[in-house]
């Protein structure tokens, strides 16, 4: 028998959608996740102050995104739906970055094989522990590998030069003004331009913190952080807000390609 | 049931469903019913005094926020079944409740009503608002009302800081649910007649929480001196009662030795004038 017409052979369906996946994800900015002295942090250029790319999921537990905002939402709301089940069937404690992490992989690694279209996501879970030495990064990306990552990672955007200059900057124990300033550093191109505090999305997962760990770093607080940084004195993201604010936001997707909805 | 077309192609695990709302107990009834606790059944005789129940719980306000303390024992008919029951419970960062009637049901329920507001909150991206919040308790009280009927009676008794009043606000319940909202003081439980009194004579309005703390434990003494199911302070065992603030600052637990210092401080005044502080005639 011969062929059908349309026959395309299964590793060419795979690069097909893994290219096509790919190329999704590198249209939106990157987000870093790093490890600083007293837990995690996440940065995100995200000039939407309602659609977060960052969040909690449970007690120690949080959430990073870069890809399609309704896919990477739909993981969201099941990592929480997941996380308070099992923490409310067992105790708080039972609730662990590596459960959701692989739920998360069989998710992705199933719509990837059966799926025409695979989500264009990456998605990091972020555990902090009692010590250094128990904190975890785990980075998903949309075929369903999983990543340990030690210390830091990087996703979305140009993610492998954004990861060189995180991997440059970054050293055990930074405090969190330092740790911010080495993810900004890798998050802005070499002579670019930082993005403005006003369109930064800052969380950490704060292990000195009581019961719930997470919390996002805004307004005055961030503001602080980010004037503490060392040379802060040059070209100031308080100044650079300033002349931001003549020229919107961007609302379009970066990029030539454009099938409907922006990547975040 | 969500049509499959609601989620991105693949996403067919049911905790990826999106069930229309942002409730976990309306969640955890579709994807697991067996987890919540039992409405239904009848039980074949009411079983009242045999499980420990929770007594005193009191809460005021004081300029911008609000204190809610609890006295530490559990009782099943006259016997005393806890001499550290906890009975306060932080539900959320600005919200806690107190509970009175069978601990375990009580427990339960606060266990469930916490992950009920922490769940609504990272879904949403914003917290409930006070009265939503207090609303959603009184379903869950509704919701216990045929256990109730069988002896497993639980009535809480929730304080929460507004922010846009930048002030406590607290909620009472019946069996049957509520909430009604209470001016200024409330209290909860087999004592909460004597502690109503004494609150009554001692609420000072625009006091500090340091103030408010010390008028709580003063009221859960006055509880425990005429209600027998109330624990006072274990002087040989150094219990003392729970003592919660919320304020702008979020919910925070005394800590031991400032409770410490308002009991020995309140003992002490009470060897030489037992009944407690006097209020002024005029």
């Amino acid at each position: 028998m011969s062929m059908p017409f349309g026959y395309a052979s299964p590793e060419q369906i795979m690069r097909d959608k893994a290219d096509y996946a790919r190329k999704g994800i590198a249209r939106g900015r990157s987000v870093v996740v790093l490890q600083y002295e007293d837990g995690i942090l996440f940065v995100a250029p995200n000039p939407s102050r309602a659609l977060h790319k960052i969040s909690e999921i449970y007690d120690r537990i949080g959430f990073a995104a870069v890809g399609r905002y309704n896919e990477f939402e739909e993981l969201r709301l099941g990592g929480i739906r997941y996380a308070d089940i099992n923490g409310y069937t067992y105790d708080r404690s039972d609730v662990t970055g590596r459960g959701l992490a692989n739920l998360y992989a069989s998710n992705l690694g199933r719509i990837f094989t059966e799926s025409i279209k695979s989500l264009e996501v990456e998605v990091v879970v972020a555990e902090v522990g009692d010590v250094p030495d128990g904190d975890a990064i785990y980075r998903l990306t949309f075929d369903g590998s999983v990543f340990d990552e030690h210390g830091f990672a990087a996703m979305g955007g140009q993610a492998d030069a954004v990861g060189t200059r995180l991997k440059e900057g970054y050293r055990e124990s930074m405090p969190l003004a330092d740790a911010l300033e080495v993810a900004l550093t890798a998050l802005t191109e070499p002579g670019g331009e930082r993005p403005p505090v006003g369109q930064l999305e800052v969380a950490v997962l704060d292990r000195n913190r009581e019961h719930r760990k997470f919390q996002r770093l805004v307004g005055p607080r961030l503001e602080r952080l980010l004037a503490a940084r060392p040379g802060a004195a040059a070209g100031s993201p308080l100044e650079a807000d300033d002349s931001a604010s003549d020229t919107p936001p961007p609302t379009a997707p970066e990029g030539d390609l454009d099938d409907g909805s922006p990547p975040l | 049931m969500a049509s499959h077309r609601d989620l991105p192609v693949g996403l067919m695990d049911q905790l990826f469903h999106n069930t229309g709302s942002s409730s976990f107990t309306e969640f955890v009834g579709s994807h697991a019913p067996g987890l919540l606790p039992v409405r239904g059944e009848i039980l074949a005789t009411p079983i009242g005094d045999q499980v420990p129940h929770a007594t005193t719980i009191v809460a005021a306000t004081f300029a911008g926020g609000v204190v809610m303390a609890g006295d530490r024992r559990a009782t099943s008919g006259n016997i005393i079944s806890q001499r550290d029951v906890e009975k306060v419970f932080r539900t959320d960062d600005y919200s806690c409740m107190g509970i009175a009637g069978t601990a375990s049901t009580g427990i339960e329920m606060a266990r469930l009503y916490r992950v009920e507001l922490e769940h609504y909150e990272k879904l949403e991206g914003r917290t409930l608002s006070v009265n939503g919040k207090a609303n959603r308790l009184a379903a869950m009280i509704r919701g216990n009302l045929a256990m109730a009927m069988q002896g497993l009676v639980v009535v809480p008794l929730f304080a929460a800081y507004d922010a846009e009043r930048d002030g406590g606000r607290i909620f009472s319940y019946d069996v049957a649910g509520g909430p009604y909202e209470r001016d200024r003081f409330d209290a909860i439980g087999s004592g909460s007649i004597f502690a109503r009194g004494s609150l009554k004579k001692l609420y000072r309005d625009g006091a500090s929480a340091g103030d408010m703390a010390m008028t709580l434990i003063q009221a859960l003494y006055d509880a425990a001196d005429d209600d027998s199911a109330t624990g006072g302070p274990d002087v040989t065992r150094k219990i003392w009662p729970i003592v919660s603030v919320i304020d702008a600052d979020g919910f925070r637990r005394l800590p031991e030795e400032e409770v410490t210092g308002y009991v020995e401080q309140m003992l002490e005044a009470r060897l030489i004038s037992p009944d407690g502080p006097i209020a002024p005639l005029r």
